[in-house]
Order: structure tokens, then C-alpha cells, then sequence
């Protein structure tokens, strides 16, 4: 059942990438405001004077 | 620091058109389950013909359902909300229209080389090597595309949606990848790496978790933007969604081996997946209270808005199947569901109820969007949201029904001590009016579908599409900066691409290699030896008309099951089976033990006409088995590719194979013979008899068992 382990080494690498990314997100300060990324994604950013469509 | 505002334009068109395929490959879905449905009722559904048995189209219906209807939706979900999320455009349009048109030609491929036959034989997992690796293309464009978005970004706070897209992104290109390791020994046939006990450890690593990151965590991504959007209110806590994914993600890629519960896995490996998945209660309905909360204080916009019905009844049935699912994680429980309907009731709780209300609530929220214009009835989305809520009871209340029916039937004793329903069959005919009613349920979804595409239509045609949708944001401060070690790779979507398949390649490899150098220590059995040519062309018989789907080859350590069945099925009988074929699905009954139960003419009278053998049976015929040649002139290159996979054929096996299986196949005629059924030695069927006498037997052979 060796495969067992290696599924779980994959498992293990594939969450350690997670921890570091998580890490990161907590040191780089996503996390510091958890109250405004929830408001801010219900105003559309439609431009002030209408520019002309591309 | 004076901000520059800059304008952008985000990219409608591509939404678009996942939107539009979203819609049509839902009702392509759709129609295939329920003929697949009805053809459980009565088999001769399928016409006769053998593209269109059940055994090849539910698997056409799984992968239709999930990759090209949910994936789709997940696609055009994305690609609306991440440009938004963080306000820029989408990284390449070229990559995104590759993406697009990709897919769909894989979905394409998938609905023609599926009911030809061509299939892998692992549930979920079917397609064939050259469609797994277009579909490992497709999906690093579609990596690479929303990374370089995600570094291109005027928004520097990732909103909890992107990390689920994240998320689901890195999960599934490791798992589509470890579970689609195989060695093709033609154009379009392969057989996979592992084999056996470790393949059906690595099919349901996977199997679980398509279900975990296909259609959960992308879709919960979805939940977090489109929920808070159509309610015009923040979610609930937006705290609470952090830890929500935080949490789910480390626990979901353990809890796989509750799909092997009571199997040959070891014990250990079991209880650890019956752990982590109820576990798994914690985050997910952490996950469902944070969006049903969403709506504190907007429940009378829920009793006038289509959208956020949709919406409810999506997260709703969020919860109940993931309460459920760690439910029949419970070995107790697990020992009653597994192997009836109630699985096949508890995903549809989840694909018709989460996928399917979700997508369809985005639906119709988006594409008004878009095309700048107002839904065209909100009346006909009122009457698509009670047909479609019908349809999914009507679908789940008898599935659960027939399980329990049947599980209860299977498991009961008369007092003397002998089986109550010795006869499968009569445990079958009990619940043939539940899987009616699970048609009506599945037609009556349908009809809400085709009432949500008139409408779309119509809505779609009083607008027009804004392709180009004008947006103002300032510009990042730390991008503003040059020299950023990704601004070179960014220009450079082709190298990007190629890069990323090396690393990819490189990582494949990493998993590959190890598995070739330990040694395998799971219990040999001496009298256990390979299959004989005969035998594994009836093998791949057996594979590719998806006997799999309806008849398991794993009998588990229960008195009701090896009185019914015999000896339970231990870990080192499997070590020839590439892939394992242990099934999931009780239809009809367990084959592991089969070999040797019959005579051969009962098989070929069986083949013939089911019904003939087995009154009543709901099998379809198999005739066409009887008229086939075995394609004799690829097992020499199926015998190396074993032999490669360290199946012990003598040397230079693969020239005199064929000899062999024509002197094996002139065995079992000439016995045919004598029970009166005349038949070429070169038949198909001769081969698939061959194969079904020899399940099981192995064992039977000498009554030493070592263990090494």
C-alpha cells in the first residue's frame, strides 16, 4: 500500500502550499481589513463621464 | 500621492459564450440522465443499440453534467467576476477564446469517443489518454490566464472568491493528473500505472475531490460574489468566509477513502477518511449560514426575486448534502447506502440543487447584465424556480426511498438463517416504480431548464451586448513600480504556457517515479496469477460496455453479502487489475465471485437476451457480442504495455499471445457446443465468458494462502 503514502505526500505538499499561501496572505496584510472587501465588490466602477467603447 | 484613475474595459463576450455553452450543454445533460433514467425502467431505451446502453451513457451523463454543464458555469462565473473582482480586464483574450474553444471540443470529443466505448473504465474519469491530456491544456490556459490576472490587479485585497477559484485551479490539475497516469497501447487505450487496490485508492483520491474542487469550492467561489451581488448586500461576515475556506481546503483532499469503506483498503486509511469527512461539517456549514445570512434582513426581497430563490434553495441543498455526505461517511451508515440510490440521490442533491439552482440564479442575474437590458419574464423564472424545486423532489424523495428498499431487502434474513430475497433480481422489480418517478423528477427539471432558455432568449434578444463594458479604477501603487520579476513572462503568454506544462511535467514525473521503485506490499496471493489474453480482451470488453457501472466487484465482509455472493474480496486479489473495476453501484448484482456460478451457455443466453436467463431483468441485450471479432491484432502491444507495468508474462509473451487466446477460445466454443449454442471461437462474447468464469476463482485454486 505504498501508495498510500505517496497520495499522502502529494496530500502534504499540495496543503503545505496552501499554509504558505496562507501565511503569506496573513503577513501581507489581506487580512487586515475584513470588514471593506465585502462592501467594496457591490459598487460597479462605471466610469464618472462615459468614454467611448473600444 | 496623487492616483491616477484609469479606464479599462472588462471583456463580456467571452462571458458570453460560457454563458451560452453553460445553457446548452445543460439541456444535453439533462436529456442524456433522463434517457439514461428511463432506460432503468426499461431497458430497450437504448434502441438496441450498444452506443446508447446505460453502461456508456452514464458515464456520457456524468461528464456532460459536470464538465461541460458545471464547468462551463464556473468558467463564465469566473470570468465575470474576477475581472471585477479585480478591476482590470482579463490577462489575454486570446488565451480566454483558446480556453473557450478548447473546452468545448474536448466536451465534443467526450460525446463522441464516450458512447463508441473508448473509456478508462474510473468513474469521473473516463476520457481516454489523448482527451485527458487536451484536457490538462486547456485547463493550464486556463491557469496561466487567470493568474497573469491576478498579477495584473488594480485591487491588491484577493476577495475571498478568487482564493476558492485559486483553490480549485491547483487541486484539480494535481489530482487530474495522478489519476490519469496511464500507458496507452493505442491511439485511443490506455491502461493505468496502478493497479488494483492502489488504482481504486488513487480513482476515488481523485473521485472525491472532483466533487470537492469542480463542483464545491469554484462554486462556492461563486456564492460569495454573485449571492452578496444579487442581494445587494455584503455577505454575512466576511470573516467567516475566510475561514471558511481556510478550513475547508485543508480539510477536504483527506476525507477520499469514505468512498472505500468496508473495501480491501486497509483499515487505517478508512477511519482516516471517515475522520476528516465528518469533519468536514464544520467548515461547510459554516459556508451555508454565512450565505443563507446574506439575506438577514432581504428575506421579502427573497419572496419577489427569482434570483435569490434560485439562490436559497441552491445553498440550501449546499447544507443538506453536506450533512448528509459525512452522514454516509459513518462506517455504521455507510455499510446500509453504499453500492444503492441514496448515493445516487445524495449528489443529485448537489449537482441539480447547488450546481444546478446556482448556475441558473447567475443566469439569470448575469446575462440581463450584459446585455444591458431587463430579464424578459420575471413571471416564467417564478414558474422555471417551483417546476425545477419539483423536479429535484421528485428526483431525490424516491432514490432515497429505493435505497433504503433495497439495502433493507438485501440485508434481510429469514428466521431459518437463509436470505429472505436470495434472488437479486426481486430487490430489483421492488423499486422500478421509484426510478419512474426519478424520470418524472428528471423531466420536469428539464422543463424548467427549456423555460430558462426561452426566456434567456428572448432577454438576450431585446438587449444588445455591451462586448466592451467600460470601467474606472486608480492603478495599483506597488504595480505603477517597473521591474517586477513577472512583467517579463507577462508579454509572454506562449512561453508562459510551455513553462508551466514543463513544471507540470516535471511534478508527474515526481508522482510517477516513486511508484516504480518501491516495491508493492500489498498481501500476494500465490494462486493469484494474470489474466490470459482471452481474458483480458474480455476484460476490456467488460470496461468498455461499462459493466462497471452497474455490477460492483467488491464483496464486503458482511454475512448478508458472502451468503449472497461468497468469500469476502481481499486486497491481493487485484493486483492484475488495471483498472480496478470495483464499481460503486449495485444495479445488478456483485461479479466478483461469479466465475465458475454458471455454465457458459447461461452467460451466452444471458448476453443474448438478459430476460431470457433472469425474467424480468432490467439488463439490456448484448448481442452485438455475438457478432464481433475479438480485435486480435492489439494484444501483443497489451501484453507489453503489462509486462512494462511488471505483470509477469513470460519474455517475448506478447508473439504467441494470440495463440494462446485461440486455443482458450476453442475451449469454451466446444463446450458451448455441447449445451447446444453454436458460436465462432473468435466472438467477443467468447471473451467476455472467458473473463466472467475467471473472476473470483483465483483464490479457489489451492487452499494454501501465503502472505509475503
Amino acid at each position: 500500500m505504498n501508495i498510500i503514502f505517496l497520495l499522502i505526500i502529494i496530500s502534504v505538499i499540495v496543503a503545505l502550499g496552501f499554509l504558505a499561501a496562507f501565511i503569506w496572505a496573513v503577513r501581507s496584510g489581506q487580512y487586515d481589513d475584513d470588514y471593506t472587501p465585502a462592501i467594496r465588490i457591490l459598487f460597479d466602477d462605471e466610469p464618472k463621464h462615459n468614454p467611448k467603447k473600444k | 500621492m496623487s492616483q491616477q484613475l484609469e479606464t479599462f474595459y472588462y471583456d463580456n463576450k467571452i462571458v458570453r459564450n460560457f454563458a451560452y455553452a453553460t445553457i446548452t450543454w445543460s439541456l444535453v445533460a439533462f436529456l442524456i440522465g433522463i434517457w439514461a433514467a428511463l432506460e432503468m425502467v426499461w431497458p430497450w431505451f437504448n434502441l438496441g443499440l450498444e452506443y446508447t446502453t446505460f453502461g456508456r451513457m452514464r458515464p456520457l451523463h456524468t461528464n456532460a453534467a459536470i464538465f461541460a454543464f458545471v464547468g462551463n458555469g464556473i468558467y463564465m462565473g469566473v470570468y465575470y467576476s474576477l475581472q471585477r473582482l479585480l478591476k482590470t480586464r482579463m490577462y489575454s483574450d486570446l488565451l480566454g477564446k483558446i480556453h473557450f474553444w478548447g473546452w468545448q471540443l474536448i466536451i465534443v470529443s467526450a460525446a463522441i469517443s464516450l458512447p463508441l466505448g473508448y473509456t478508462s473504465g474510473k468513474e469521473y474519469a473516463e476520457l481516454e489518454w489523448p482527451i485527458d491530456i487536451a484536457i490538462a491544456v486547456i485547463w493550464i490556459v486556463f491557469g496561466i490566464n487567470m493568474f497573469m490576472t491576478i498579477l495584473k490587479r488594480r485591487e491588491s485585497h484577493l476577495y475571498v472568491a478568487i482564493w476558492f477559484y485559486i483553490a480549485t485551479w491547483v487541486t484539480v490539475t494535481v489530482l487530474h493528473i495522478g489519476n490519469n497516469l496511464e500507458i496507452p497501447f493505442s491511439l485511443m487505450k490506455s491502461y493505468p500505472v496502478f493497479a488494483g487496490v492502489q488504482d481504486a485508492l488513487v480513482q476515488w483520491w481523485y473521485g472525491h475531490n472532483a466533487v470537492a474542487f469542480f463542483l464545491t469550492t469554484p462554486y462556492l467561489g461563486l456564492m460569495y460574489y454573485f449571492m452578496p451581488k444579487a442581494a445587494n448586500r455584503p455577505v454575512y461576515s466576511y470573516r467567516l468566509s475566510i475561514i471558511h475556506f481556510w478550513a475547508l481546503i485543508f480539510i477536504y483532499i483527506w476525507a477520499g477513502p469514505h468512498h472505500l469503506l468496508y473495501t480491501a483498503l486497509p483499515d487505517w486509511a478508512q477511519t482516516l477518511g471517515m475522520v476528516f469527512s465528518i469533519m468536514l461539517i464544520a467548515p461547510s456549514w459554516g459556508g451555508m449560514l454565512n450565505g443563507l445570512l446574506t439575506l438577514r434582513g432581504a428575506w421579502d426581497k427573497v419572496s419577489e426575486d427569482p434570483i435569490l430563490k434560485f439562490m436559497v434553495v441552491a445553498v440550501t441543498a449546499y447544507g443538506m448534502a453536506t450533512f448528509e455526505g459525512p452522514m454516509m461517511s459513518i462506517k455504521a451508515v455507510n455499510a446500509i447506502s453504499h453500492y444503492t440510490d441514496w448515493t445516487i440521490a445524495h449528489v443529485h442533491i448537489g449537482t441539480l440543487g447547488w450546481n444546478g439552482f446556482l448556475t441558473f440564479g447567475i443566469l439569470y442575474w448575469l446575462l440581463p447584465r450584459i446585455f444591458k437590458t431587463k430579464l424578459y419574464s420575471v413571471k416564467l423564472a417564478n414558474q422555471h424556480f417551483w417546476i425545477g424545486t419539483l423536479g429535484i423532489l421528485f428526483y431525490a424523495v424516491p432514490l432515497y426511498w429505493a435505497g433504503f428498499t433495497q439495502s433493507l431487502m438485501w440485508k434481510e434474513f429469514t428466521p431459518e438463517g437463509t436470505l429472505a430475497y436470495g434472488n437479486f433480481l426481486d430487490t430489483v422489480t421492488q423499486i422500478l416504480p421509484m426510478y419512474a418517478l426519478r424520470a418524472f423528477g428528471g423531466i420536469l427539471y428539464i422543463t424548467g431548464a427549456i423555460m430558462m432558455t426561452y426566456n434567456l432568449i428572448r432577454t438576450v434578444r431585446s438587449g444588445e451586448l455591451e462586448a466592451n463594458e467600460a470601467a474606472q479604477a486608480p492603478a495599483i501603487v506597488q504595480h505603477a513600480t517597473d521591474g517586477h520579476w513577472h512583467r517579463w513572462i507577462e508579454q509572454r503568454p506562449i512561453q508562459m504556457l510551455v513553462g508551466s506544462l514543463v513544471v507540470i511535467m516535471i511534478g508527474g514525473l515526481v508522482e510517477i517515479i516513486p511508484t516504480f521503485l518501491v516495491s508493492s506490499n500489498v498481501p500476494m496471493i500465490s494462486t493469484v496469477t494474470p489474466y490470459t489474453p482471452l481474458e483480458l480482451h474480455g476484460r476490456d470488453i467488460y470496461i468498455k460496455e461499462g459493466c462497471y457501472v452497474c455490477h460492483s466487484q467488491m464483496i464486503r465482509p458482511f454475512r448478508s453479502e458472502t451468503e449472497r455472493y461468497g468469500e469476502y474480496s481481499k486486497a491481493g486479489e487485484f493486483i492484475y487489475d488495471r483498472p480496478f473495476q470495483w464499481g460503486s453501484k449495485r444495479t445488478g448484482p456483485d461479479l466478483h465471485r461469479v466465475g465458475g456460478k454458471y455454465p457458459h451457455s447461461w452467460h451466452y443466453n444471458h448476453m443474448i437476451d438478459p430476460t431470457s436467463m433472469s425474467p424480468g431483468s432490467i439488463m439490456p441485450s448484448y448481442a452485438w457480442l455475438a457478432e464481433k471479432d475479438v480485435d486480435q491484432s492489439s494484444t501483443p502491444a497489451k501484453i507489453r504495455v503489462l509486462q512494462m507495468l511488471n505483470t509477469p508474462y513470460p519474455v517475448g509473451y506478447d508473439k504467441i499471445a494470440n495463440k494462446d487466446l485461440m486455443i482458450q477460445a476453442e475451449q469454451i466454443t466446444a463446450d458451448l457446443k455441447t449445451q447446444g449454442v453454436e458460436i465462432e471461437p473468435q466472438k467477443e462474447l467468447i471473451a467476455l465468458i472467458a473473463y466472467l468464469q475467471r473472476l473470483g476463482t483465483d483464490i479457489k485454486k489451492a487452499p494454501v494462502v501465503e502472505e509475503k
